[in-house]
């Protein structure tokens, strides 16, 4: 189970995978947006997204939760 | 003389203007969201209008709401609005709305800014007065088939950008069909979200380049100065992280043929006010091409001011009240060397933004040394607007000495809370690329070459 958690304050501007999707190594789970940087927040190893805790429009703070991939 | 202005525009420029415009005797007037509500430009205004909330999902609302700003302008009856740079600094649209409304557009003709924001247009406008440009589209580009087409055309590698683009984001290099077919996609689509526009550029990508840039003021008069160059060619992503003036690659003799190219630009466009010319430099064949025309005040522009002894905020404000300036253009003699670090709210190794609570905030001084900054002890760093918290500017006789107050002054700068490059800055001062001059735009990734790791982060 792995937890992938916000490096940054910024607002979510997209959501790429959804709940149930296999993702592998780098691929793209959401984009933030943060100070007018597009930020590709990336899997870190292969997994199914078990849970997405984020939505578009979002604003997520440093540390926060972004998806759990199992 | 104009005896009051509107200063559309927020944090370390809104504050620069603001300073220019009272010690000339102006009456300021500063805008604000709530997310800045407690920054110190707001303050140090005659007065300030609050314009709009928490520009949250959609970052700087408030500072793009155009009719929000006339109607401030209105209501507190200035006479004049200047835009800084960025938002709405080159919408001709705007400026024609603040002509329409009977104030002052401190900016030149809204007809000048349309026809050098579309870059293809501008483009062409420069080929026929005489100023190089590099191989490139002549239409815009629209769809990939015309994308591969044109690049094959022009010879990789190639750069892609929105034809109504700045500010870096969706330019993207390409060496071959496969890397074009991603670049035009990104730029594609980016151009969309962030310009309206879907047009796109194609131009030949001028590897190991410097990236120089010639400020001109167009006087009420007619006459189009050129007061020196800018290197900036120290840049992540596409976009600025410190500049100097003069520039170590230009020579005496590239120097004035620049100038003189610059000075045809502004002329070809009748150009009245603060502008800047972009080239790239080929400093081992001793060449240039045209890149972009900046019509506003650019963000670097006090290392001009610091060799020159020109305040260009304040010739700004003469030239849109139809005055001489304040200087005599015949006795212009730019004297030694001047730096600009500009002090960005991101880690100093990957870039990425840092915004935050600031806790500690402790500006350098010293002989020469000169910080332009938007924020203070006990302000917040937004995620809303972008990343520059402060620049800090040096200048010395000559670059050996602007570079040794250079690295005092970063060694000095104390930030806590939000994160800085400031030890970014340290290493880049600190680099034989740097410290001899012999470097181009592809310096920041030789020092960082961690950045490129993980990811795309693009815009900025």
């Amino acid at each position: 189970m792995a937890e992938v958690r916000a490096e940054m304050v910024a607002n979510v501007w997209k959501v790429v995978a959804a709940e149930g999707d296999h993702v592998d190594d780098g691929d793209t789970l959401v984009m933030l947006e943060s100070m007018k940087m597009e930020i590709p927040v990336l899997a870190e190893g292969p997994g199914v997204v078990t849970k997405m805790h984020v939505a578009e429009g979002d604003v997520v703070q440093e540390g926060d939760l972004i998806a759990s991939i199992s | 003389m104009l005896d009051s202005v509107l200063v559309a525009n927020r944090g370390e420029i809104a504050r620069r203007v603001i300073r220019t415009a009272r010690r000339t005797g102006m009456r300021a007037v500063a805008v604000y969201s709530d997310a800045d509500a407690d920054l110190p430009y707001v303050r140090e205004a005659d007065q300030a209008v609050h314009i709009g909330a928490v520009p949250n999902p959609q970052p700087a609302r408030s500072y793009l709401d155009a009719a929000a700003i006339i109607d401030a302008a209105r209501q507190t009856g200035v006479a004049a609005v200047h835009p800084g740079y960025g938002f709405l600094a080159e919408n001709a649209d705007f400026a024609r709305q603040v002509i329409a409304a009977g104030l002052t557009w401190v900016g030149p003709d809204p007809g000048a800014i349309e026809q050098m924001g579309d870059k293809i247009r501008a483009r062409n406008l420069m080929e026929r007065a005489g100023v190089p440009v590099s191989p490139g589209s002549r239409e815009p580009v629209c769809d990939m088939a015309a994308a591969v087409a044109e690049a094959e055309r022009i010879g990789y590698p190639v750069m892609v950008k929105a034809a109504a683009g700045g500010g870096g984001i969706g330019m993207g290099v390409a060496a071959d069909e496969a890397g074009l077919r991603s670049a035009f996609e990104t730029a594609r689509s980016r151009a969309e979200r962030f310009f309206g526009s879907p047009e796109i550029l194609i131009e030949r990508f001028v590897e190991r380049a410097r990236h120089v840039e010639v400020q001109i003021l167009g006087l009420a008069d007619g006459r189009v100065l050129a007061l020196g160059e800018r290197d900036c060619s120290v840049q992540r992503r596409h976009q600025k992280v410190a500049e100097e003036t003069p520039s170590p690659g230009v020579s005496a003799g590239l120097r004035e043929r620049m100038l003189a190219a610059a000075v045809q630009a502004g002329q070809a466009v009748a150009y009245r006010g603060a502008g800047t010319v972009e080239c790239l430099v080929d400093a081992d064949a001793g060449t240039f091409v045209f890149l972009e025309m900046n019509t506003r005040l650019q963000v670097e522009h006090p290392v001009t001011e610091l060799v020159t002894g020109i305040d260009l905020v304040e010739q700004q404000f003469l030239i849109a009240a139809g005055e001489p300036p304040s200087f005599d253009p015949a006795a212009v003699k730019p004297f030694g060397h001047a730096l600009e670090l500009r002090i960005y709210a991101e880690d100093p190794v990957r870039f990425l933004p840092g915004p935050g609570k600031i806790t500690e905030w402790a500006e350098p001084a010293g002989e020469g040394v000169r910080v332009d900054a938007g924020y203070e002890a006990g302000n917040t760093v937004t995620p809303f607007y972008d990343p520059l918290m402060a620049k800090l500017c040096v200048h010395g006789a000559d670059r050996g000495q602007a570079l040794d107050r250079a690295r005092d002054a970063v060694a000095a700068f104390r930030i806590a809370g939000p994160k800085s490059n400031l030890q970014f800055h340290a290493d880049l001062l600190a680099s034989p690329e740097f410290s001899t001059g012999d470097y181009d735009t592809s310096l920041v990734s030789k020092l960082r070459p961690a950045q490129r790791d993980r990811g795309g982060v693009t815009g900025g």
